[in-house]
């Protein structure tokens, strides 16, 4: 959130994408986030992905909780709404505003306090339900707002900037959204850009519920030494099962992939992931097999990234629901009112 | 024979059944009480059940009343005492020259009884045993046998009793040829050994005319079908349970495109109520009519969202079926006890609008209101019902529509508005009722779109903490909860038959105890003049007649006298002027409390009664 307004000036020559739209259309305010913080990389990839992906901006609904990374909605598709709601309480404003318009692009926005302490519960049931959505949590193990406290995510046996030792387990968010039965699972690293913009645009194309877990630094009070969640030590940590591209029907997306094994992921709605892995018994289809990687690279104090998991024919809520085409926020009187010749004849079955 | 004569009455007296919890006896209970409907006798039953699913005391109470009294009398005139467990104390219940029916199979012992009511025994194990092998049937035929005798012993028409079994199980023949066999099981053996009829009897009547008998929670329900909600969030909490319930059956049955077989509604039970309201704020900010209903420990989780609401503006609907509290209290008792928990929910300086429904007629037209009224001030309502509207059937008028009415959506700026060049600040108060105009996601590419927040922001939704720009918006919402006044439903005043200089102030589920407690009140010669609220914020009208009356009884369920200090403090009376009339035991108030409290409080301040300085 910020006083100052990015100005409207902008190069006439910038690129458009085929909606005719340039990145300026899918900026928002300036940031006020701490200089190099990591979230602020996540909102340019953000708004790269949805530019890739030609997406009207003004379809997309953006909805975040409290906290430094609740903050960036703000900061990406200006001409878009977007809701700050209460601590933690993202996913069920967000699975509220889905059930009201099927039609728009949900995008929720969280953070580690915000979705592995108070919002914990929130976060697990709206995966459980599958609501159609890209989740995605800007982890950085710390709470910013409030400068340098421990949140859950935090590895145990890491210290925090006063040199306070964690005693506590981190809760592992990508393992649990597996095991709860999200039907898009990945993991990335805020400053690789070139894995987290594809894996945003796949999120979004993705039909369910989409996680993306991304550790994102926070400079201000968990990129010392003894963090685990510190540049330099996901930089060395990290361990990257494939790399992704996005094709949507259109021209691909041109991203820097070498040949080798290459495996297509048809979604939902007819687009296509590409994944080039890099272990090369890696299976995105296998959940199980999924948390059994997950949990052997974590036993070793390594960070899985990319797409660990996806499946292509997910269902999302409002198909548990069985709900109508139309969205339920343009329904009136005349498709909702049983009217009263309907309730004449329930008066007279209650007497 | 008694040594109190015993009380005779032709369709004005109660009958309470005590039975165990999960012995199967409330269908069989409810089945007299529309047995007697039938009769054109109307009845006002309450259900008195424990938090507890088997093996606890419950009772189930009729009042039959020719009158039409629908509150609570007091007293018991029959007791069907069929739980062991509370004997004693549902013996010591029974008015003097009243009866107990009981299941004479085993002995009792005479200290069991009391002289001054009729004992009536009638061996209903020993029946049941002799017929039945199934022990689960034995249980369930045991309730409809005393159903039986009890129709002989009261005069009433078994076919009647027929025909409704008949309804019940339409297309099972064997459950309904099983159940009419079990009902004259019980009548034929009263009949042949026992005095029938007794003093109390049912005798036929036309009292009941085309009223309709339903729970608050099912018109409730059946409310938000008809005014338009499309997504309901929802955590299971007694005795709020079945409204949500009720609702999903409604729209099974009305709102499913006959073309597609799909749902024009969402229902979603929430991992907890602090979901189920985040739910309903997420659809009601995309422009959905949304709700959720719960009862007080849910509101108290709901709190911080219902101050996003106030402050961010967004529609929400909430039904709170009232119970005793605080914490968790009596969980299936009835109270109005959360009045200024709801009327000022959340942290900070919130005011919210609350309806207070007197029965389920206005159950169904106060919650079709809300909605309009949550689109129309985006904002919180609160439909006050509690567990004695919710949970109990009550006789009242049929719903009625209106099939010309469409719903209010208030102020939403559309794409071509939009388009039009209006201006378009979020915040904004453009016609100064305090109400602005706000957008759907999705409306517009370049116009009307803006961030919603809890924290502080100017008119054009722009975040600052700039301290007039902060007072600026509180006063505007001081001004739309104004506005509010003249939407809101208004109170009903109904004035003694001579001027008076006392009046009376009451709501909600009072409503039939107050009604019949007037009639009371002048027999002894006291009149009062009476307003009954039906909504916060309060009407001109509240203070037009606190002013025209030296004191005022405020008249409420619960200990501290919630709408008294409401009233005091949004009317800035004298509080000496209020006097509070209290009842808060979880049993629903009753004419005789009333008007015994109202009575003697009059008798104190050595008013002379009006009776007297005629005479």
């Amino acid at each position: 959130m910020t006083y100052i307004a990015k100005p409207k000036f902008h190069h006439p020559g910038l690129k458009k994408n085929e909606l005719g739209y340039t990145h300026r259309d899918y900026e928002g305010k300036i940031s006020t986030l701490c200089a190099g913080c990591g979230h602020d990389s996540i909102t340019a990839s953000i708004i790269e992905a949805c530019y890739e992906l030609s997406i009207e901006p003004h379809r997309v609904a953006k909805i975040s909780g409290i906290g430094c990374s609740s903050k960036t909605p703000d900061y990406f598709l200006g001409n878009s709404h977007g809701f700050n709601s209460v601590h933690g309480r993202m996913p069920s404003v967000l699975t509220g505003a889905n059930l009201a318009n099927r039609d728009l692009i949900y995008l929720g926005v969280s953070g580690d306090g915000d979705s592995a302490s108070i919002g914990f519960g929130q976060f697990a049931h709206s995966i459980r339900r599958g609501v159609n959505m890209t989740y995605i949590v800007e982890n950085n193990g710390v709470y910013g707002l409030t400068k340098g406290q421990f949140s859950a995510t935090a590895d145990r046996g890491s210290k925090s900037k006063k040199g306070v030792t964690n005693t506590d387990n981190a809760i592992d968010l990508v393992a649990i959204a597996l095991q709860l039965g999200a039907t898009f699972v990945a993991r990335s690293f805020s400053g690789d850009k070139t894995q987290l913009v594809p894996l945003i645009a796949a999120a979004i194309r993705h039909k369910g519920a989409s996680f993306i877990d991304v550790i994102s630094p926070c400079i201000a009070f968990n990129n010392h030494a003894g963090s685990t969640k510190s540049f330099d030590y996901v930089r060395e940590h990290n361990d990257a099962v494939n790399r992704l591209d996005v094709l949507v029907g259109r021209d691909p997306i041109a991203v820097d992939y070498a040949p080798g094994t290459v495996q297509m992921v048809e979604q939902h709605d007819g687009s296509k992931i590409a994944l080039r892995k890099i272990d090369a018994d890696y299976d995105p289809h296998d959940r199980l097999g999924a948390q059994t990687f997950l949990a052997k690279h974590a036993a070793k104090g390594q960070i899985v990234t990319g797409l660990l998991y996806v499946d292509p024919d997910a269902e999302d809520l409002h198909e548990h629901l069985n709900t109508v085409e139309t969205p339920l926020n343009t329904l009136e009187a005349d498709a909702l009112c049983p009217g009263s010749a309907v309730l004449d004849k329930i008066n007279a079955s209650l007497r | 024979m008694p040594d109190k004569k015993p009380i005779s009455s032709v369709n004005d007296f109660v009958v309470r059944f005590a039975n165990v919890n999960g012995s199967g006896s409330a269908s069989a209970n409810e089945m007299f009480a529309r047995a007697i409907l039938r009769h054109g006798v109307p009845v006002s039953p309450r259900n008195i059940f424990p938090s507890n699913i088997q093996g606890l005391p419950t009772w189930y109470e009729v009042r039959v009343t020719e009158d039409g009294h629908l509150g609570a009398r007091g007293g018991v005139d029959m007791m069907v005492a069929m739980n062991p467990q509370t004997w004693d104390k549902d013996v010591a219940g029974i008015e003097p020259g009243g009866y107990l029916f009981y299941d004479s199979t085993k002995p009792m012992p005479s200290t069991k009884f009391r002289d001054d009511i009729t004992v009536i025994g009638v061996p209903l194990t020993a029946i049941t045993n002799s017929t039945y092998t199934d022990p689960r049937q034995r249980q369930l035929f045991k309730n409809i046998i005393y159903l039986g005798s009890l129709s002989a012993l009261l005069d009433m028409d078994p076919k009647l009793i027929e025909q409704l079994i008949g309804e019940q199980y339409k297309g099972k023949e064997k459950l309904l040829s099983s159940n009419v066999h079990a009902l004259h099981l019980g009548r034929d053996w009263a009949l042949q050994n026992l005095k029938c009829p007794i003093g109390l009897r049912v005798k036929k009547s036309d009292k009941v005319g085309d009223r309709i008998f339903i729970e608050g929670n099912s018109a409730a329900a059946l409310g938000a079908v008809y005014g338009g909600a499309t997504v309901c969030a929802w955590y299971p909490i007694t005795p709020s349970s079945s409204v949500a319930e009720a609702f999903t059956a409604h729209c099974k049955k009305y709102r499913h495109d006959p073309e597609t077989g799909k749902a024009k509604y969402a229902i979603v039970q929430g991992e907890d109520e602090l979901a189920s309201i985040g739910i309903v704020i997420g659809a009601s900010w995309n422009g959905a009519r949304a709700f959720t209903a719960t009862s007080g420990p849910g509101i108290s989780l709901m709190t911080e969202f219902i101050g996003l609401s106030y402050f961010a503006e967004i529609p929400a609907v909430i039904m709170n079926i009232q119970r005793a509290g605080p914490s968790t209290g009596m969980p299936t008792r009835t109270q109005q006890c959360d009045i200024i928990a709801c009327a000022y929910a959340s942290h900070g300086d919130t005011k919210h609008v609350l309806l207070f429904p007197e029965d389920p007629a206005e159950a169904f037209e106060f919650a079709a209101a809300a909605f309009d009224l949550a689109e129309r001030l985006q904002t919180t309502i609160f439909l006050m019902l509690d567990l004695d509207i919710g949970m109990n059937h009550r006789l009242c008028r049929p719903l009625k529509w209106d099939d010309a009415r469409q719903y209010d959506r208030g102020k939403v700026m559309t794409e071509e508005m939009l388009e039009e060049g209006r201006d378009f600040g979020r915040y904004l108060d453009v016609d100064g009722d305090g109400i602005p105009y706000r957008t759907y996601p999705g409306t517009h590419p370049t116009k009307g779109s803006y961030f919603t927040r809890g924290t502080s922001r100017d008119r054009y939704a722009r975040y600052s903490e700039e301290g007039p720009v902060y007072a600026d918006n509180m006063q505007r919402l001081v001004r739309k909860f104004e506005t509010a006044q003249d939407l809101v439903p208004r109170p009903l005043q109904a004035n003694a038959e001579r001027p008076t200089k006392y009046g009376v102030i009451y709501f909600g589920s009072t409503s039939p105890a107050m009604d019949e407690a007037i009639g009371l009140l002048e027999a002894r010669g006291h009149q009062l003049d009476r307003l009954r609220i039906r909504a916060f914020p309060f009407h001109s009208s509240v203070a037009s007649f606190l002013a025209e009356h030296d004191f005022v009884y405020v008249v409420e369920q619960n200990r501290d006298s919630q709408l008294r200090q409401l009233i005091v403090n949004e009317n800035g009376i004298d509080p000496v002027r209020l006097v509070p009339i209290v009842h808060y035991d979880g049993s629903p108030i009753t004419a005789r409390f009333i008007a015994k409290a109202i009575g003697d409080h009059q008798d104190h301040l050595k008013v002379t009664p009006l009776r007297k300085a005629v005479s």
